[in-house]
């Protein structure tokens, strides 16, 4: 069931993408996300549609088993373009039937607010089917270094973020095993009215908050065992290294962004 | 009530890039009132053979029969109710399923499900309270206060207030002490004769499988190596040893005594009470010195 979810999950491959640097790529999707913004028509669509073709072939991630996995998002698209479609009255009239009116700039705008959300999908999960979670988290503490000062405490939260991206497949398994379970004594989370499947999640939920608890107190007595004292003065065993490819790619997203500031009309 | 696995495969998360095969080719029959052992190396399918006993998991190929039902890869399943109260699973760790305020009603949870008056419940949680070797008392307790090892205790009571016909055991005694552990197994052993359950046992204790079981099976990387009686299948000591497994103590010594003292016994012994016995044959028979 959640085994086929692929929003969010990390694939261990080798290649170029997976080898460059956390920073680099948490700084180029933040980048890339406001730039998307930018394209307003077919040149630039264009553009970062073949930017993000070519990173999926460079990580090489089977964009088959992408697509299908990205499946529950698309309904969220089908349901933005047909928004767009039926409400947005601009351009010449195309279509119509009844009270249904279906105009050029609507077909148009559904088109491209659709192709958005397909471009910063496509991208967001490419970087976490790439990176590692620990790696995710390394990076982010290493870029949001400079709030320190703002008195914003950095350590703690990667160290919370690292901890949760952990235990989340941990959390899954163990919803799973419970959720077997109680269907082994007749819990049935899968049909019936609304009001008793939610009346059937608490034997769920409340096993997992249990668990979940005691899991924090023994980690924590586990880490104070080891010495932990917070982050001051601790070292690090996995040094991030910035290369010629993160150079690379920044420049390159610098280049696509300047280009599709000319390129929109 | 017979269980039978015909070719059973599955797969994990089949179809995308994380596919795992976890069982191929498995057949095999469970007749009414059996004690099976299921014995393997840490991931050799153990638990996955278990979630198809009562149709928590599908085949991706082949087919399970649970008494007059089938359940095969072409259509899914509804209303497995039924199946379910049948064939009731403890799985492993099974304290981490409590989550009633109090034993009481966690105990009744399983049977109301399956359509269980209330009374008729409560009457059976009193029942099988005794039956898992606790006391009244700790009914109207939240199950949160118990020790771990009464913890498993109640959510075994779970389980078999259910009355299932097969009873499947996912390493029932896994962190208990020594002594928590033989009074569990030997309440098994009662309820298998009195009841007349089916009873599948998963377990890393060969003692444990040497003692309890009529029928073993070996799985190994997913499939079904062996099938036989366990006096039969701990003979083959050699073999075990190569697939990670090993034998009972009891045997272990043995085939220690036989290799110092060049003396063969009758059969291969299961339990101390039958390695007495045999060395006090070889005794008589003045054989030895």
């Amino acid at each position: 069931m959640m085994e086929k979810m692929v929003f969010g999950r990390y694939l261990p491959l080798d290649s170029v993408v997976h080898r460059l640097d956390p920073r680099a790529k948490l700084l180029f999707i933040f980048v890339y996300v406001a730039i998307v913004f930018l394209a307003n028509n077919v040149f630039t669509y264009g553009l970062l549609l073949l930017f993000t073709f070519l990173a999926i072939f460079l990580s090489k991630i089977n964009i088959r088993f992408l697509i299908i996995g990205l499946k529950p998002l698309l309904w969220i698209i089908i349901f933005t373009f047909s928004l767009h479609l039926f409400l947005t009255k601009e351009g010449d009239l195309l279509w119509k039937a009844g009270w249904i009116e279906i105009y050029e700039g609507g077909l148009q705008q559904g088109a491209f607010i659709s192709l958005r959300f397909l471009l910063l999908i496509f991208m967001t999960s490419l970087l976490t089917l790439t990176t590692s979670p620990i790696s995710i988290t390394d990076g982010l503490e290493s870029l949001l270094k400079p709030f320190k000062k703002m008195k914003l405490p950095v350590h703690e939260l990667a160290l919370m973020m690292s901890i949760s991206l952990r235990f989340i497949p941990t959390l899954m398994d163990e919803t799973e095993k419970i959720m077997k379970a109680q269907m082994a004594r007749g819990a049935d989370f899968s049909s019936g009215p609304i009001k008793e499947r939610v009346k059937a999640i608490v034997p769920l939920l409340i096993p997992l908050f249990v668990s979940a608890f005691k899991r924090a107190e023994d980690l924590a007595t586990a880490m104070e065992a080891r010495g932990y004292r917070g982050g001051e003065g601790r070292t690090k065993y996995r040094l991030l290294q910035w290369t010629m490819k993160d150079t690379i790619l920044l420049l390159v997203l610098l280049i696509l962004a300047v280009v599709l500031f000319y390129l929109r009309s | 009530m017979d269980i039978q696995l015909q070719e059973v495969e599955y797969r994990y998360a089949a179809g995308t890039p994380f596919e795992h095969k976890a069982l191929h080719n498995v057949s095999f029959t469970i007749p009414s009132g059996t004690y099976l052992a299921i014995i393997g190396h840490t991931g050799s399918g153990k638990s996955t053979i278990l979630q198809h006993l009562n149709a928590l998991l599908q085949p991706t190929n082949g087919q399970v029969h649970i008494g007059d039902r089938i359940v095969s890869s072409e259509k899914k399943e509804k209303n497995l109710k039924d199946v379910r109260k049948r064939v009731g699973i403890v799985f492993q760790f099974p304290e981490h399923q409590l989550f009633e305020e109090t034993v009481e009603k966690d105990i009744c949870y399983g049977p109301m499900n399956f359509g269980v008056s209330e009374e008729e419940a409560k009457q059976r949680a009193k029942q099988v309270i005794r039956q898992v070797g606790l006391s009244e008392e700790i009914l109207n307790k939240s199950p949160f206060d118990l020790s771990g090892g009464q913890m498993r205790r109640v959510a075994i009571a779970g389980v078999l207030a259910m009355e299932p016909e097969v009873i499947v055991l996912d390493e029932p005694t896994a962190g208990l002490d020594p002594r928590g552990r033989k009074e569990m197994m030997k309440m098994f052993a009662t309820l298998h004769k009195e009841r007349n359950l089916s009873t599948i046992l998963v377990t890393h204790s060969m003692e444990d499988a040497a003692l309890y079981a009529d029928e073993m099976v070996i799985m190994h990387q997913g499939e079904v190596y062996q099938k036989g009686k366990p006096r039969e299948l701990f003979s083959k000591r050699e073999e075990l040893f190569q697939l990670g497994l090993s034998v009972p103590e009891v045997v272990r010594f043995q085939h220690r005594f036989e290799e110092e003292s060049g003396i063969k016994l009758e059969k291969t012994c299961l339990t101390m009470d039958e390695l007495v016995e045999q060395l006090q044959l070889v005794h008589k028979r003045g054989e030895g010195r």
